[in-house]
Formats: structure tokens, C-alpha cells, sequence
């Protein structure tokens, strides 16, 4: 699904702030920063294009706010007399909804929020102690933004899973079970990115033995590794190339060896190694329509992937 | 039309009548705080609690919000009733006690203490301002913030709003807060000895469109001349 360490995104205000020519706080631009108080680091045409999007009935204003604070990680006082003037709802009620519920933040938020349950259960557990660890380790107390803007701290009083309390969230990622003393390397985990896939240890990701649709000749080859685990060999061709590759057996990686360098976008035909049948699948891509590589998974099941490279899409029918 | 009982008498009411103004329509006294003619109805203040039905099935209900059905029995004084009451007129004395409205409301219920922690705030939330403003002044300058233990009524950010004409509708629809007139200088508001016949803006241009719902205050014009 995503490719390992990724480039750390660009995200939010200063990627897209109007000011960003002259802005002081980005400097060599290779840190983003999500936060500032020299500019407004919005348009009204931003606004506007967001409530576009929305449904202006009754219950639209919620879905506006949501976008917003995605977007800009808090609702900027000026973002909220704009949305009053583009809908025509009165501020008073905006600013009820935004002060209402516990998600909408009208502070600047730190870049990761890192929820701590207090609830019953995790109390019981001894999150009171969890609480003070984060708290001593980010040296910020509860509901307050580290000075870095990295982090933000809240409390929450029940993520409905209590049998994995005490349960620290951080950016939606849930660990459970923390102790005390596992506080520092969550936090270290978290500074080096959460998105960042451990293949020992991921869940999500599972291995897949796949073999040839006519010959039924398996394709693992176990003297090519791909991810530490047996590759997925197949022959391909794209252009006047023509050669092998190995393709990572876990579903969810989208990790692969191969003979030549396969520019983006390339649409590439896989063969069976054995049989030479072109892996052609059965329906087209769900994501850009082009075709599909089809593989039997032992077991009983199919799995399709794109043959564009670079296209996430993928079908798998156990 | 529908007929409902209320105390024993039999009474008959248009659709949509509430059981408070069916009351009030017969005569019987059923306070209220958060209630007012011309405001939608809210429910707020739980003051108006009359009890319906019968027997195991009897239940209490704001009046003030319930609407009027047909056979229904509803009992505005019953002993259930005035100890739910005089309960609500307790917890309202611990939270605001030095309301005028309210100690009124205790007296004439012979509610003489109240048992709870004594708080002093400034407000009971009835939200009969907001309704106001939004209703009657059509500004929408105020409203509920906030949830919980955390829920207050201002402007948004709690700066000027540009809505707000500074009518004064809703400090005079308010049964906490004892904010009198103070005409367009904040800073002569002394006194509490109102006896002015006739508001005295009612002559100044600078008011003359605007509804002002203040009481007015002589020893504010005494002041100013």
C-alpha cells in the first residue's frame, strides 16, 4: 500500500500560503511548517472553494468545519468569518458548533496530537502514570502544544477499546497496553514518522503464495528476496524491454526487483515464467481502467494487480 | 380544538397550544424563568414542571414545551410537582443567589436555605437573551459556547460583535443579571433609582431607529446634565 520511508510531505498552511515568497519562518523551505503567526496563511478563495463542496443544508456546517481543520490543523478566527459570510450563517452559531465539540481545535495544534484515554478502565490500568510520563517527556501538561508545534497533548475519556488499556493515539494510530516506561519510544517512533511500514511487525501486510492461472506452476522464487521474504517472479515486457522481475508477496507492498528500470505509468505485460501465457486478468483496473495481472493465490483465491506501473490498484478475492 | 383537564377543570384549547399557555389561560400560576411571549419555547429553567397522566404512568414535564392533547389530565401543583419545584428553585438559589428574580421565586415558595455548595454566578443559561437577540432584535450577536461545565453565552471570541446594536434586550429580559441602562456613557452607570416615566433616549436622534428595551434610569440623566 505505501511504499517504504517515504519523503516527508509538505503538509498544510505554508505549502500553499500566499506569502510564502517572503515568508521568514520557512527558510531553506526543506521544513515545513504548519503554523504561523506572520501571515494569514489563507485565502478567502480557499474558503470558498471548501464550503463549495459542502451541502448547505442543516447539518453541512460540521462538514465544513472538519475540512477546514483538516486542512489548516486548527479553525483560524478569520477562516470562520469567512465561512459565516459564504454561507450566511451567523457567526454565533459557527462559533457554537467549533466550541461545542472536543475535535475542533480554535488553537494552533501541534503537527502530531497525542491522545491519552482516562477513561474507567485505562485509570484503573494506571493511565494517570502514562499521562505524566507523556507530559514529562514532551514537557508540555495536558491540552497544551509544545513549542516546536510537534506535538499536542489531550486527554480523552474513552476510545472504546478498554482491554487494550491504558491506550496512548497518537495521530490515529492506537498503541495499546503502554507502560510508563514505553512513552520515550513511542515518541521516538512518532518523530520519525508514523508512516513508516516495520514488515516484521505489521499487521496489515501478510504474505501471499501465488502460482501461474494456466499452468498452476508456482512463481515464488526464493533466490530473489523481496521485503525479506520470497519473491513473486514473473517474466515482463514493456517497450522493446523484455526481461525478469520479482514482485514483493506481501499484500499491501508494492515493493519490486527487477532486471530493468520500469519508468512511472509504464504499462508493462507479465508473463508466467513456465508457461509464457501473458497473466492477463479479467476485468479492468478499478482505479485508472487499464488491465489487470492475475494470479492464483494457493489457497483458493485470485489477486489482480494494475499493470501500470506506479497505479495502486489491486483486487484480491480469497 | 382539543379538550384536557388541568387541575380538574376542563378546558379547550387550539392545536398547538402549550400546556403552560393552557394554564396561564385558566388561571392557574405556574412560574417560570425561561419562558417569555414572542420567544420560542426553550425548556430550559425546568421551572414550569407540571405533571401528566395518571396514576403509574404520571410524569413531570415542562409545560413550557409540552403541546396540549386530547383527555390529557395535567396536575400544576400537585405534591410532586411543588417538591420538584421547590428542588429547582434550590439549585438555582445555590448557583445564583443574589438574582432578585430568583430570591423572589424562593419566597413566594417558601424555599428558605438551600443545601448545596453556594456558587455565585452570573448566569442560569435559560438562554432567554440569545432567543432574544435572534428572535425580537434579529441581530444574532449572542449565543451558547462551549458544552458542559464550560458552556456560556457571549459574542464569538468574546470581542465586539458587529452585530450587536446595543439594544439592551437581552440584560433586560435577563433574571440573573441586574445591568441597568447607562445611556451611551458605561461610565455614569451608578444608581438603581429608576423612576423615569418615559425612557429618556426616546428624544435623542442617535436612537431614534433603534428598539430599546432597557428600563430607563433618572440618575443617569441627572448626571448627564
Amino acid at each position: 500500500m505505501t511504499k517504504a520511508a517515504q519523503p516527508k510531505e509538505t503538509l498544510g498552511l505554508c505549502s500553499n500560503c500566499i506569502h510564502l515568497a517572503t515568508c521568514t519562518l520557512r527558510g531553506d523551505g526543506t521544513q515545513p511548517i504548519l503554523f504561523c503567526e506572520e501571515h494569514e496563511c489563507f485565502t478567502p478563495d480557499e474558503i470558498r472553494e471548501i464550503v463549495e463542496e459542502h451541502d448547505l443544508a442543516l447539518g453541512g456546517i460540521i462538514s465544513i468545519l472538519e475540512s477546514i481543520q483538516s486542512k489548516y490543523g486548527y479553525l483560524p478566527r478569520k477562516a470562520l468569518e469567512a465561512v459565516a459570510k459564504e454561507t450566511g450563517r451567523s457567526l454565533v452559531d459557527l462559533y457554537g458548533v467549533a466550541t461545542f465539540f472536543r475535535a475542533f481545535s480554535l488553537e494552533p495544534r501541534g503537527r502530531h496530537l497525542v491522545s491519552v484515554c482516562l477513561g474507567t478502565a485505562c485509570h484503573v490500568r494506571g493511565s494517570p502514570d502514562v499521562l505524566r510520563a507523556v507530559e514529562a517527556e514532551l514537557g508540555v501538561k495536558a491540552g497544551s502544544t509544545t513549542q516546536d508545534m510537534e506535538f499536542s497533548l489531550e486527554t480523552v475519556n474513552c476510545l472504546g477499546a478498554c482491554a487494550l488499556g491504558p491506550i496512548v493515539v497518537v495521530d490515529g494510530h492506537y498503541f495499546s497496553q503502554v507502560k510508563p516506561a514505553d512513552v520515550p519510544g513511542i515518541v521516538e517512533r512518532v518523530r520519525a514518522g508514523l508512516n513508516v511500514i516495520d514488515v516484521k511487525t505489521d499487521q496489515r501486510l501478510f504474505p501471499l503464495t501465488l502460482s501461474c492461472p494456466r499452468c498452476n506452476h508456482s512463481l515464488m522464487d526464493s533466490r530473489v528476496q523481496v521485503d525479506g521474504l520470497p519473491g513473486i517472479r514473473v517474466t515482463m515486457s514493456f517497450g522493446d524491454k523484455h526481461g525478469w522481475m520479482c514482485l514483493s508477496c506481501l499484500y499491501g507492498s508494492r515493493n519490486i526487483v527487477s532486471e530493468y528500470e520500469i519508468p512511472e505509468q509504464t504499462l508493462v505485460h507479465f508473463f508466467c515464467p513456465h508457461c509464457h501465457t501473458e497473466l492477463i486478468g479479467s476485468v479492468p483496473c478499478p482505479e485508472c481502467g487499464s488491465a489487470m495481472v492475475s494470479m492464483i493465490v494457493r489457497g483458493g483465491g485470485v489477486v489482480q494487480i494494475c499493470s501500470r506501473h506506479g497505479c495502486p490498484g489491486h483486487l484480491l478475492d480469497l | 380544538m382539543i379538550n384536557l383537564t388541568i387541575n380538574g377543570l376542563n378546558v379547550s384549547v387550539e392545536k398547538g397550544t402549550t400546556l403552560l399557555e393552557a394554564a396561564h389561560f385558566l388561571g392557574f400560576p405556574v412560574p417560570t424563568l425561561c419562558h417569555m411571549e414572542g420567544l420560542s419555547p426553550y425548556g430550559a429553567c425546568r421551572l414550569c414542571v407540571v405533571e401528566i397522566g395518571e396514576g403509574p404512568r404520571a410524569r413531570l414535564v415542562s409545560s413550557c414545551t409540552y403541546p396540549a392533547e386530547e383527555g390529557l389530565k395535567v396536575r400544576t401543583a400537585s405534591e410532586r410537582v411543588v417538591k420538584a419545584r421547590r428542588m429547582i428553585i434550590e439549585l438555582l438559589l445555590a448557583s445564583c443567589p443574589q438574582s432578585k428574580v430568583i430570591q423572589d421565586l424562593a419566597s413566594a415558595h417558601g424555599v428558605m436555605r438551600q443545601r448545596f455548595k453556594q456558587e455565585y454566578e452570573t448566569c442560569i443559561l435559560c438562554g432567554l437573551c440569545v432567543r432574544m437577540c435572534e428572535e425580537q432584535m434579529m441581530a444574532k450577536a449572542i449565543g451558547f459556547r462551549g458544552r458542559g461545565e464550560k458552556r456560556s453565552i457571549g459574542t464569538p471570541f468574546d470581542a465586539v460583535s458587529g452585530q450587536c446594536r446595543q439594544c439592551g434586550g437581552c440584560i433586560y429580559v435577563c433574571p440573573a443579571c441586574t445591568l441597568r441602562c447607562t445611556y451611551t456613557e458605561p461610565e455614569k452607570a451608578v444608581c438603581g433609582a429608576c423612576a423615569n416615566l418615559q425612557p429618556p433616549c426616546i428624544e435623542k436622534d442617535r436612537f431614534h431607529d433603534m428598539m430599546c428595551y432597557m428600563d430607563p434610569c433618572v440618575a443617569c440623566e441627572i448626571k448627564k446634565d
